[in-house]
């Protein structure tokens, strides 16, 4: 190959396909698909009116993914799901009208009764005004920490997969440290310095020690990604890296890291209870779904209702996002135009 | 890559010195620790400067360093506050945590891909939606629940397992553990797979494979899952220090006196000798896994080669 | 409702999962019959320190020094009373000189006699400073201890106490520093147990396998699994064991001890964990026991801090003190596993060694008016708002202090006036109350070395007392301290020392919660279990069927 190859990993090149080695079709229709025609409801049929074949002037890859984001009707279930959470979390107090830290110890654990439909939890507090209420911190936690994960670790997992040599070497290397490090005592360590009664140090936590995975896996994909043929023949009529990278690279590459970071999600929110019961996350009295789940945990065997509404919250909210993450996916997988 | 691996192989001096003089800071920024072993009222304070002598903790930070790596080199870990050599807890507690570790490995990969295939072949339909909704269940039900949950039905109702893992901790105690252990990352591996497996099946060599006239499952497992493996490989990678240093949850509901129990016990002490010497081991596992995940990348997609 | 209907469901699986454990029988185990010589099981977490004597301060080891140890003295499982173990006699003529005679015919299970010199040299052991021993401070009250222990951290001057001598084969007489007159009552404390000369010449041999006088002997000890404890054959004293021996099992939970006790796996539980003491009742029917034992919980102060100290905090800190529901909490929280408290001492001292029910008054009863009135007459919480420290690694106090904090909330009708405030770690948290660094109440807890009022007063609120960790100080209370420790007559003494909590109460110096019970579980294989004062199972008297 004319151009200087990457050390480490140092590629093949020469654009050899897996196995088979075919050439790039154009991919219209699933008329080869392996399950073909198996009731795939969640997914569009490709090729409709607003196809993209090569021979037509070539527009932005991302306003079609956007197109076809639209008329996606997981799409729209997600969003909706995730506009509702926004909404209760911006303003909890239009459905729930009850002070979540008015706790009565009276009534601890008692069920379903009257004005308190989902009962009250151990410390006799109202379970459904304290799961609307938790949404706030919940959601700005789950969501930002896994922005902020999910774009650390893929930019920085991205070039090194993509450039390999030297800085690929360094880069994976720190993450080998990083992953060494026991969450119990980074969160002893780095958060217990701090005084901000805010979610931002415990999300700052979160993206320092989250990062490396993310970085490993969006860096084997781009690992991947870029020995295939149009990448290489890209490559070859001269494109410019950062053109490959997001014309190419990128929409192959990211379905791993968007997997991830969905579920990733349902941690992070899981991880800020675990911080707050070591003492070092968010300080009391914060509400969230997370510390209600933990406090929860020990009453299972004689209030499993307490545990079941906040634990129910944080399911519909990770099934928001990965919905919308296989949404995202599916649009923007060129295979399927 | 003979040379790759050896080049990787010296990568590892620097990783080890920075982890362990990281893990090292880290401890001592904590602060003092022998307040807490004198129970709830104060260490009388000549006992206290005695033991900080003794323990070496009255020396400048990178004297304590340097005596403490110069000990490693020599095999000596140092001992923990009760006085056991945190050799001989390292000797008792890694191989059960690597045998917990495998196991949970084993239930991803047999369990976590073989769902992710047939999830991926089979999108929206109703296998698709289940496995769907037990990944929900399994992040947003915390380990300590389904772990406790587990317990009480098979240990005590049924009586099929005992509920606490004997000192020895032999293979069979350790499949229920295991699975409660692996239940997260079987979420992570199932959804990698399925979105792996959905995204290659449209791939022209699987096109080509299936005109070809090859048997499916041929096309599955030679073409289709093979390609679509590298993530999968990547993440259970990644996931071998959340497993083997931070089963502090599963490892306490099962009385498993591993890793990531003394870990975390040596944590709450601030034992730096048995932390760090852990944490030493514990890079040197994750550095051998990395290379191991990079040396299968070539293995999964021949393109990929290292010089 | 569907989320109610799978609520229902959850709780009846584990609801039949439970009733079908009840009736279960139990496992296997080394069943050895009636005759006295079966096994008992028990629940265990690894000691913290090495298992010398003095050296031992938490229950863990505690249990195994109770088992392979009698000392001159020792304390009734059931009133508490120090009786005469090794002791023939112990006679004083002005509660500072002391002579003991120690009986004879005890020896130690290696063979060794058990004679005054056991005891003078296992105590100057403890007392010196170079064998870093964490009791060290027990002997302090003993002649010379500054020159073995000396406080500043100087050199130490002397090997041994200058206030032991040993007198003939089997007496020594103790010379204290300053006047005691129970100090006999406190020599059924581990750390005053006496020591083989195997002790002194293989130290290292006698640590991996500790010999001790008691009527157990070590058989086997794998650290971080289990210690065998088995009983021993010829031991003199009256109180031998009723059963083989004891197989102390190191559990990571205590949780699971339970589980494992549920399963059959486990014969005695002894930290019935906080999460299922609602449930234990029903479990385990009449093998649940829930007794009375030398703790108690309070909420410290910290009397370093101006804001804290002022003129009319007694007010706040009282107007706190009545704003806590006591009785809920330690019903809905604590299962009853806790008691109201209404003094500062515990039930266990009865009332002749010192505990008045009521001595705290209206102080600590609940009134949520009361305490709001009490609360601004005093010029409000410091700052606004109270925040309980507590250390978030050990103990679930997080439930408590939330709980606490609920009902000073709703007494003063603010829902932001009282948060807990979690440390990390127990050493975190010991670190900032030594170095005075507390901005507001603090979690603390006492539990008694032995069963004296004055164990209870003078250690926790006696000016710069060692666990005074709240730095309260009142020149009247320490008057009658050292009155009351004079006098020689007992009830004159509890008198005084009752008069002193009285002046510690008009203060509020710290604010009392909760005397704590102990609480175990046992398996229908063993019977004849009860936990002695200090929550530690009298293992000795175990029966197992």
């Amino acid at each position: 190959m004319p151009e200087p190859m990457p050390r480490e990993p140092h590629l093949s090149g020469g654009g050899r396909a897996p196995e088979d080695g075919a050439i790039a079709a154009t991919g219209m229709g699933g008329t080869m698909d392996l399950a073909t025609a198996e009731g795939e409801t969640l997914e569009k049929t490709p090729g409709g009116p607003d196809g993209t074949g090569p021979s037509e002037k070539p527009r932005s890859l991302w306003s079609d993914a956007w197109r076809d984001l639209r008329r996606n009707p997981v799409f729209i279930i997600s969003a909706l799901i995730i506009l509702f959470l926004l909404f209760i979390s911006l303003w909890p107090g239009v459905i729930a009208t009850q002070n979540p830290l008015k706790c009565d110890l009276a009534k601890a654990q008692e069920g379903s009764q009257p004005g308190h439909p989902f009962g009250f939890n151990g410390q006799g507090c109202d379970v459904y005004t304290r799961t609307v209420y938790g949404a706030r911190v919940s959601v700005t936690v789950g969501v930002c920490a896994t922005l902020g994960v999910a774009i650390l670790g893929s930019v920085l997992g991205g070039l090194a997969g993509f450039f390999g040599g030297a800085g690929d070497a360094v880069l994976s290397r720190i993450t080998d440290i990083f992953f060494a490090i026991p969450v119990v005592l980074g969160g002893l360590v780095l958060l217990s310095v701090v005084t901000s009664s805010t979610v931002w140090p415990v999300i700052g936590f979160m993206v320092l020690l989250g990062w490396p995975q993310i970085s490993r896996i969006a860096r084997g994909s781009v690992i991947t990604t870029k020995q295939n043929d149009y990448v290489q023949a890209a490559r070859a009529l001269g494109a410019s890296n950062s053109r490959m990278m997001l014309r190419h690279i990128t929409p192959n590459a990211i379905a791993p890291v968007i997997v991830v970071a969905t579920i990733a999600l349902g941690t992070y929110i899981s991880l800020e209870a675990t911080l707050s019961y070591l003492g070092v996350g968010l300080k009391p009295p914060t509400v969230s779904w997370g510390i209600d789940i933990s406090s929860a945990s020990q009453y299972i065997r004689t209030a499993p209702h307490a545990l079941l509404w906040p634990a129910g919250a944080l399911a519909v909210t990770v099934l928001a996002f990965i919905m919308l993450g296989d949404a995202v996916r599916d649009a923007l997988d060129p295979k399927l135009r | 890559m003979g040379r790759y691996v050896i080049r990787r192989l010296l990568q590892m001096i620097p990783v080890f010195f920075g982890a362990t003089l990281l893990i090292f800071l880290m401890v001592n920024v904590m602060g003092d620790p022998i307040a807490g072993l004198c129970g709830d009222r104060q260490c009388d304070p000549a006992t206290a400067t005695q033991l900080r002598k003794e323990f070496g903790l009255d020396k400048p930070l990178w004297q304590q360093y340097v005596t403490y790596m110069g000990n490693v080199f020599t095999g000596d870990f140092g001992t923990a506050f009760n006085g056991q050599e945190v050799t001989e807890l390292m000797a008792s507690a890694f191989p059960v945590t690597i045998r917990l570790t495998i196991v949970a490995i084993l239930f991803e990969i047999v369990i976590g891909i073989a769902l992710g295939v047939v999830t991926g072949l089979r999108r929206g339909r109703p296998v698709d939606t289940g496995v769907l909704l037990a990944t929900l269940v399994v992040i947003s039900v915390p380990t300590f629940v389904t772990g406790l949950l587990l317990q009480l039905l098979l240990g005590v109702e049924w009586g099929w397992i005992s509920p606490s893992v004997s000192p020895e901790a032999p293979f069979d105690e350790l499949i229920v553990p295991g699975l409660v252990l692996a239940s997260v990352s079987l979420a992570y591996v199932t959804r990698l797979t399925r979105t792996s497996i959905a995204e290659n099946r449209r791939a022209d060599y699987v096109r080509t494979a299936v005109a070809k006239g090859l048997p499916r499952h041929r096309v599955i497992t030679r073409h289709l899952l093979r390609n679509s493996l590298i993530p999968v490989v990547t993440f259970i990678g990644t996931d071998i220090g959340a497993l083997m240093g931070g089963a502090i949850v599963t490892e306490r509901i099962f009385n498993i006196h591993g890793v990531g129990f003394q870990l975390y016990q040596g944590i709450l002490r601030q034992n730096t000798q048995t932390v760090v010497g852990f944490v030493t081991v514990l890079v040197l596992v994750f550095l051998v896994a990395n290379l191991l995940v990079d040396l299968l990348y070539a293995v999964l997609d021949p393109r990929i080669r290292y010089a | 409702m569907r989320g109610a209907t799978h609520a229902r469901w959850a709780a009846c699986a584990v609801a039949v999962a439970l009733a079908a454990t009840a009736c279960g029988d139990d496992g296997g185990g080394d069943s050895g019959g009636g005759d006295g010589s079966g096994i008992v099981s028990s629940s265990w977490g690894d000691p913290q320190n090495p298992l010398e004597p003095a050296n031992t301060n938490e229950v863990q080891g505690g249990k195994v020094l109770d088992m392979l140890f009698r000392g001159l003295k020792r304390y009734d499982a059931k009133t508490g009373k120090a009786n005469d173990m090794l002791a023939e006699k112990i006679e004083t003529s002005d509660s500072q000189n002391f002579t003991v005679t120690v009986k004879s015919g005890w020896k130690f299970s290696n063979g060794e006699a058990v004679d005054a010199k056991s005891f003078v040299d296992a105590w100057n052991y403890g007392a010196s400073l170079k064998n870093n021993q964490k009791n060290a401070y027990f002997f302090g009250y003993i002649d010379g201890y500054d020159k073995t222990h000396p406080e500043d951290g100087s050199k130490q001057t002397a090997d041994t106490l200058s206030g032991l001598k040993v007198t003939g084969p089997n007496t020594f007489t103790v010379k204290l520093n300053q006047k005691f007159s129970t100090f006999p009552d406190t020599l059924g404390y581990a750390a005053f147990s006496p020591l083989p000369q195997s002790f002194f010449d293989d130290h290292a041999g006698w640590l991996s396998k500790p010999v001790g006088n008691g009527p157990y002997t070590i058989d086997s000890y794998a650290k971080g699994s289990v210690m065998k404890m088995r009983e021993w054959v010829d031991y003199p004293g009256e109180d031998k064991a009723q059963n083989g021996g004891v197989d102390l099992k190191v559990y990571t939970d205590n949780n699971t001890a339970y589980t494992d006790l549920m399963a059959g796996n486990l014969d005695l539980v002894d930290d019935v964990p906080a999460s299922q003491l609602k449930n234990a009742k029903s479990d385990l029917g009449d093998r649940y026991i829930n007794t009375p034992a030398g703790i108690i919980q309070t909420l410290a102060f910290p009397f370093y801090d101006k804001a804290w100290d002022k003129a009319g905090m007694e007010k706040v800190r009282t107007g706190l003190s009545r704003a806590i529901d006591r009785e809920q909490i330690t019903e809905t929280i604590f299962q009853k596993t806790r008691t109201p408290a209404s003094d500062w001492t515990s039930p266990v001292l009865g009332e002749a060694g010192g505990f008045k029910e009521g001595l705290c008054g209206d102080a600590c009863e609940y009134d949520p008016d009361e305490a709001k009135k009490l609360i601004e007459e005093g010029g409000g919480l410091p700052g606004g708002q109270v925040k309980i420290s507590y250390n978030a690694d050990t103990g679930s106090h997080k439930e408590w202090v939330d709980a606490v904090c609920n009902s000073v909330n709703n007494a003063l009708d603010n829902d932001k006036a009282c948060v807990g405030n979690p440390i990390g770690t127990f050493a975190d948290f010991r670190n900032q109350i030594t170095q005075s660094k507390m901005s507001g109440p603090f979690r603390a807890g006492w539990q008694m070395d032995y069963p004296l009022i004055q164990n209870f007063l003078q250690p926790l609120y006696y000016t710069n007392a060692s666990s005074n960790d709240g730095k309260w100080t009142n020149a009247e209370f320490d008057k009658l301290v050292n009155e009351a420790n004079a006098e020689t007559d007992q009830a004159k003494a509890v008198d005084l020392f009752q008069q002193a909590e009285e002046v510690l109460r008009d203060d509020m110096g710290a604010i009392p919660l909760w005397y704590q019970n102990g609480s175990a579980g046992y398996s229908e294989r063993v019977s004849n279990v009860a936990l002695n004062q200090f929550s530690v199972p009298v293992y000795n008297e175990i029966k197992v069927s």
